[in-house]
């Protein structure tokens, strides 16, 4: 196999798979697939948690709340991701607190540039999960959880128990939408020089430029196939969360 | 609320003094007084619109009032300092639109709010959610979804969830009044039922026949005022108010 690519990248110059035979560079692949499953993930469970959260403070009775709630979504719904991306790590992350290393000398930023790119993608993504979950709570009916209200329950047993359940069923379609969205959009992490998959790809074509196509092919596929299992998750899940008898 | 009111059961369980409802410009109920005993079976009749499903919904605080009174167990429901749970522990409601909780089947709607709201052992509540089950006549639907049944199931089983609650009041707005005649039946037998057991009743109904059945009193709302009541052996046949008699006369 490995001899096989070797052989293939000195008869045919541009489609050397260097990652195939060498070493270095298939750790650099597999470490650049890890760090983007890493960032997926984490970006993933923040955004949808900042969703849930945001969705919640909307419908709080105070007008400062849901007018920092709605600033929050105009903001980070109509700039670009790429931006704030540069934003939080360059301009916040001056102002992010040092600790100091072992020797006694070096300083440690405490949020990494891993760090801001997850909170940032995360707050880009958490926006538009906010509107998504809005939009399935409206849709639950006031007089459900009027039910629910006459039965004793407290605005919180409310949310969690009548509210959060069927809005979700009713936003999972959006919801699977801007993730797919989201794991896209964590290739934006490069400029921040997060060792995701896409980084770790130039870094091998700009020193082996004979490696470009293979390693330009090998990002389609792997996107294509972590993207593909992200939404045959998510399909499953609304499959099992259908209620029988309940919308179509 | 103070746990102890000096509340006794000889006393009225409800009292509403001179109740006052307005949505912003629009004034629903224009001073509204009556009493129920315990164990009595309350009719509210009137014409759409009259305020009949705004003032039963004050009774359990889930509208607010602008003046008067409402007392339950003699507690006031309108007091800042009102202990919701409280009240809600002992007034049950059933709506019209059966509002069941969609994603739950039968069993775990009617074991819910025993289990969340009172915190008791979800064994001991599943024994009582069956018991209620069978007492609605819905034993074998335990694990259907409210999508899988019809109207006058999904509404009985409203009315065991209600009662899980064990509530000293039940309030039924219009309960009937999105079924098929068919299954309106169905659902005022468990209601009788539970009139007969000496449970406390507040209905807002259009079901004259049951009304004149099961009443001990029947209220006539127009236009935010009781403008005639009595009980039903006198109610129907002596009525001397023009508007009672009008809606009578269609509605018989
Ligand atoms: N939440 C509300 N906001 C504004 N107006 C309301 C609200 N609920 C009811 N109303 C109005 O109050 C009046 C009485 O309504 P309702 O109590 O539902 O009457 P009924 O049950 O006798 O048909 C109607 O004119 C209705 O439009
Ligand atoms: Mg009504």
């Amino acid at each position: 196999m490995e001899d096989f690519f070797r052989e293939l990248a000195e008869e045919a110059p541009r489609w050397n798979f260097i990652w195939m035979y060498e070493e270095r560079q298939q750790d650099k692949i597999l470490s650049g697939i890890w760090m983007t499953i890493k960032l997926s993930v984490a970006c993933v469970v923040l955004s949808v948690i900042i969703g849930i959260v945001g969705a919640w403070l909307q419908g709080a009775r105070s007008r400062i709340v849901r007018a920092i709630v709605q600033g929050y979504i105009q903001f980070f719904r109509n700039t670009p991701p790429f931006v704030q991306l540069l934003f939080f790590y360059f301009a916040l992350g001056q102002f992010t607190p040092v600790v100091t290393g072992d020797d006694g000398w070096t300083q440690y930023p405490i949020i990494t540039n891993v760090g801001w790119a997850i909170i940032s993608l995360s707050f880009f993504a958490g926006a538009f999960n906010v509107e998504i979950f809005r939009a399935g709570i409206e849709a639950v009916p006031n007089s459900t959880q009027e039910a629910a209200e006459s039965l004793g329950f407290t605005r919180l047993q409310t949310y969690k128990e009548v509210v959060l359940p069927l809005a979700f069923r009713v936003s999972l379609p959006a919801l699977n939408n801007n993730l797919v969205n989201l794991v896209k959009t964590t290739t934006q992490a490069l400029a921040l020089a997060v060792p995701e998959l896409l980084y770790q790809s130039v870094t091998i074509w700009n020193d082996y430029p004979s490696a470009q196509y293979p390693t330009m092919l090998l990002v389609w596929v792997v996107y294509i196939l972590l993207v593909g299992i992200l939404v045959l998750g998510m399909h499953r899940w609304e499959r099992g969360m259908r209620i029988p008898g309940y919308g179509t | 609320m103070t746990p102890n009111s000096g509340w006794t059961p000889d006393q009225p369980i409800i009292s509403l003094r001179n109740v006052h409802k307005s949505f912003g410009e629009l004034e629903v109920l224009k001073g509204v007084t009556f009493d129920v005993m315990k164990g009595e079976v309350v009719c509210i009749i009137g014409p759409s619109g009259s305020g009949k499903s705004t003032l039963i919904r004050c009774i359990n605080a889930l509208n607010d009032i602008q003046e008067g009174s409402i007392q339950v167990e003699g507690q006031e429901v309108h007091d800042a300092h009102l202990d919701k749970l409280e009240l809600r522990k002992k007034v049950g409601m059933v709506f019209q639109q059966y509002n069941l909780f969609p994603h739950k089947t039968a069993l775990q709607n009617i074991m819910m709010a025993p289990v969340k709201v009172l915190k008791e052992p979800k064994e001991e509540v599943e024994k009582r959610a069956r018991a209620l089950m069978a007492k609605v006549r819905l034993q074998g639907k335990e694990d259907a979804y409210p999508g899988e049944l019809s109207g006058g199931q999904q509404q009985r089983v409203a009315i065991a969830r209600s009662l899980a609650m064990r509530p000293d009041v039940m309030l039924f707005d219009e309960v009937t009044a999105a079924l098929d005649p068919e299954t309106v039946k169905e659902v005022l037998v468990t209601i009788k039922d539970l009139a007969a057991e000496g449970m406390t009743c507040i209905l807002v109904t259009h079901e004259m026949g049951f009304a004149r059945e099961v009443a001990d009193h029947i209220y006539f709302t127009d236009r935010g005022v009781i403008v005639e009541h009595g009980p039903p052996a006198t109610f129907f046949t002596e009525a001397s108010d023009p508007r009672t008699k009008e809606f009578l006369s269609q509605i018989l």
